[in-house]
């Protein structure tokens, strides 16, 4: 098995993908020739060819048109966002047409996109790249939102999104591309949608969240061992629809949840999870839920984003504080 | 070269006037029903010209009992198309049956054309699932309601038809309204790039609602914002079968040789309000507007034209008319009889695999629905 960074893992099933299915088709701004902004394409139009792996006008709503069109002619279409603070371009495509065609047709037709975005902070990108927009996703009946923190589901979860026949909205942290590899295996396999990770099994918290947080959950997590304390971390995988039965029983098991996104805490997927537990395991938590989020404010001016993004140092303080609460 | 050297890229004015030179209207028929244009009268057999004339008449009773049957509350929205028969069925009668139909909310007439039954078509106007289920060989999506969104969809749908190697095209309407959304753009524009074969049709009726054509762009005409995407742009008198019937064969046949998508123009009129649902067209237009589209009405010119070729006589049209009168009272009869909807059948529609939220709701749905 090969180490791979996420965005090596990526590559390789686009490329297992191709190679599958010729009906899967790769388009968007820069995707051909250069590889996209990120490389995630680099050398698949060289081997699939034009036909399979081109370029856009640089138009975002045309690419979800694109998308939606040839998936009418039955085709897998695989657009990419460049980055996903663009989606605002696109959000009528994606969000009042992809998302709802099977519901609109009566099932009787497959709307089987993988949107490939793009997103998160930390990269210190220009206004408007990074964000975290996942809420807005998850807030739109009729869509996937896939976000892998690892480079092995990261290639298992965009398999199985392309293999789905409903609308995926894949988003790739962009901190998380090449910042660690890991063992990836070489050919065809999926990691289930819709099903979260246990990464970490403990017994005396829970933690739910996913992408680049995961990474600080887990590093919060071994320091907090050394003081004595047993967190489960949980990586949901699928952002929405949410796998609450397993966030249940990991809650049901230790009494104490808090949920950690690196979106603003206003809205989002960290306040579904919550609403979630209130409402089927309230009387399991011996202990408030806590949040860790982004404060409620614009995604920030780069300079500032080291101190606007939530890191293990929060995570470990308001763990402590749950655990501390009697 | 002469011409060359005198060229004044700052001459503003000469710039827009000679766009504007380059975009004639085409019209055949004229309203008195007489040819005006020889050259380019198409090759439609008497045959042919009656079935389109009988399919605009269909349209236009279609139009009257569908007005009458949503005043009585027996359809849901409904958006009249009297004044647009020639500019909707004569440039749907240049397609066929393996061409892609991107309908905007008034395009109903060509759909039923197109194949879907016309009871679905009610089903649709009064919000049910049913009307919106389409037989396997229908090659069309439901009537678009977000005004530009069909145009990108369109744009997709024949660079799959080319990537296919199919001889067929997408073809699409929206209204002078929808040209202004910047969907509108990206889909001639993403066409054009993609030499996709793809017929857009804007339908200028002069109203988007009550917002006048000359609001919505400074552009002389709509068909020269094809000028934008590099590709062909024509104007046509909507209210002319001959001319909607003519430029439609020539845009098809030049997207499926290869060339890419043309943009159509149609010169219209909608005779009645935007829609039912409370639009009084009297607030934004005077007697003179409706007055000078009636004498334009593509029916009068076009039953004149077959009536002197002696095609077509007033027993014919009774027959029609009473044809078409008993297919809507069937078609109502059909709809009627549609099933109650059920919400665990729409929660079963949101994916393919259910998740288990959903399987959790569709238990509750169920188990409501089965008292």
């Amino acid at each position: 098995m090969a180490q791979l960074t996420m965005i090596q893992a990526i590559t390789q099933a686009l490329d297992i993908a191709l190679e599958r299915d010729e009906n899967t088709l790769i388009f968007g701004e820069d995707v051909g020739l250069n590889g996209g902004v990120f490389r995630a394409t680099e050398g698949l139009q060289a081997k699939h060819g034009e036909d399979r792996v081109f370029n856009t006008p640089l138009a975002e709503s045309g690419i979800g048109g694109l998308a939606i069109g040839l998936a009418l002619e039955k085709y897998r279409p695989i657009p990419e966002i460049q980055f996903f603070g663009f989606v605002f371009e696109v959000m009528d495509s994606i969000v009042a047409q992809m998302a709802r065609t099977r519901y609109r047709l009566g099932g009787t037709r497959h709307m089987p996109i993988t949107i490939r975005s793009p997103f998160g902070g930390g990269v210190h990108t220009p206004e408007l790249h990074s964000d975290n927009l996942e809420g807005l996703m998850a807030h739109s009946p009729g869509l996937r939102v896939v976000i892998p923190s690892n480079p092995y589901d990261a290639k298992g979860l965009l398999l199985a999104s392309i293999e789905n026949n409903d609308p995926v909205v894949y988003l790739e942290h962009m901190k998380l591309y090449r910042s660690f590899r890991e063992e990836v295996p070489e050919g065809y396999y999926t990691v289930p949608l819709d099903k979260a990770n246990v990464s970490l099994e403990g017994n005396d918290i829970t933690i739910v969240t996913y992408g680049y947080m995961v990474r600080e959950a887990l590093k919060a997590s071994e320091k907090l061992k050394a003081e004595g304390i047993s967190v489960e971390v949980i990586d949901l995988r699928t952002v929405q629809p949410l796998d609450i039965n397993t966030i249940v029983k990991s809650v049901e098991k230790t009494g104490r949840l808090v949920v950690v996104q690196e979106a603003q805490r206003q809205a989002g997927v960290g306040a579904a999870v919550m609403a979630e537990i209130a409402e089927r395991a309230i009387l399991n938590l011996k202990a408030p839920i806590g949040r860790v989020a982004a404060p409620d404010t614009i995604f920030p001016f780069g300079l500032a984003e080291h101190d606007w993004l939530p890191n293990e140092e929060d995570i470990i303080a308001k763990v402590k504080e749950i655990v501390a609460f009697d | 070269m002469a011409k060359v050297k005198s060229f004044n890229p700052l001459d503003f004015a000469k710039q827009v006037e000679s766009v504007d030179a380059i975009f004639p209207t085409v019209q055949i028929l004229d309203e008195t029903g007489k040819i005006v244009n020889e050259d380019l009268v198409p090759d439609l057999k008497d045959e042919e010209l009656v079935e389109l004339f009988s399919r605009m008449l269909w349209s236009r009773a279609l139009n009257d009992r569908s007005t009458t049957l949503a005043r009585q509350g027996r359809l849901g929205f409904f958006a009249p198309t009297a004044g647009q028969e020639a500019s909707q069925l004569a440039s749907h009668f240049a397609f066929d049956k393996g061409d892609i139909l991107f309908p905007g909310y008034r395009d109903i007439p060509q759909l039923v054309q197109h194949g879907l039954p016309l009871h679905k078509a009610f089903l649709w106007s009064r919000g049910h699932v049913e009307g919106n289920i389409y037989p396997e060989d229908l090659n069309a999506m439901p009537p678009q309601i977000i005004i530009g969104a069909q145009i990108v969809q369109a744009a997709g749908a024949g660079l799959g038809l080319k990537k296919r190697g199919k001889k067929q095209v997408a073809f699409t309407y929206t209204g002078d309204g929808g040209s202004s959304q910047g969907d509108f753009y990206e889909g001639i524009n993403y066409a054009g790039a993609f030499k996709a074969p793809v017929v857009f049709y804007i339908q200028n009726n002069g109203y988007a609602i009550s917002t006048p054509r000359s609001l919505q762009t400074a552009a002389k005409t709509l068909g020269q914002k094809a000028v934008a995407a590099g590709i062909p742009g024509v104007i046509v008198d909507g209210m002319d079968p001959l001319a909607m019937y003519a430029v439609s064969k020539a845009a098809r046949d030049w997207a499926i040789a290869g060339n890419g998508p043309v943009l159509i123009e149609t010169l219209t009129s909608r005779f009645g309000p935007h829609s039912l649902s409370g639009d009084d067209p009297k607030r934004y237009r005077d007697q003179a507007s409706f007055d000078e589209w009636d004498n334009k009405d593509p029916l009068i010119r076009f039953r004149i034209y077959l009536t002197e070729k002696g095609l077509w006589d007033e027993a014919k049209e009774t027959a029609l008319i009473e044809k078409v009168d008993q297919e809507i009272k069937d078609a109502v009869k059909l709809a009627d009889q549609a099933p109650k909807q059920k919400v665990s059948d729409f929660l079963k529609n949101m994916f393919e695999v259910p998740t288990n939220t959903i399987e959790e709701q569709i238990a509750t749905f169920e188990a409501k629905e089965g008292k």
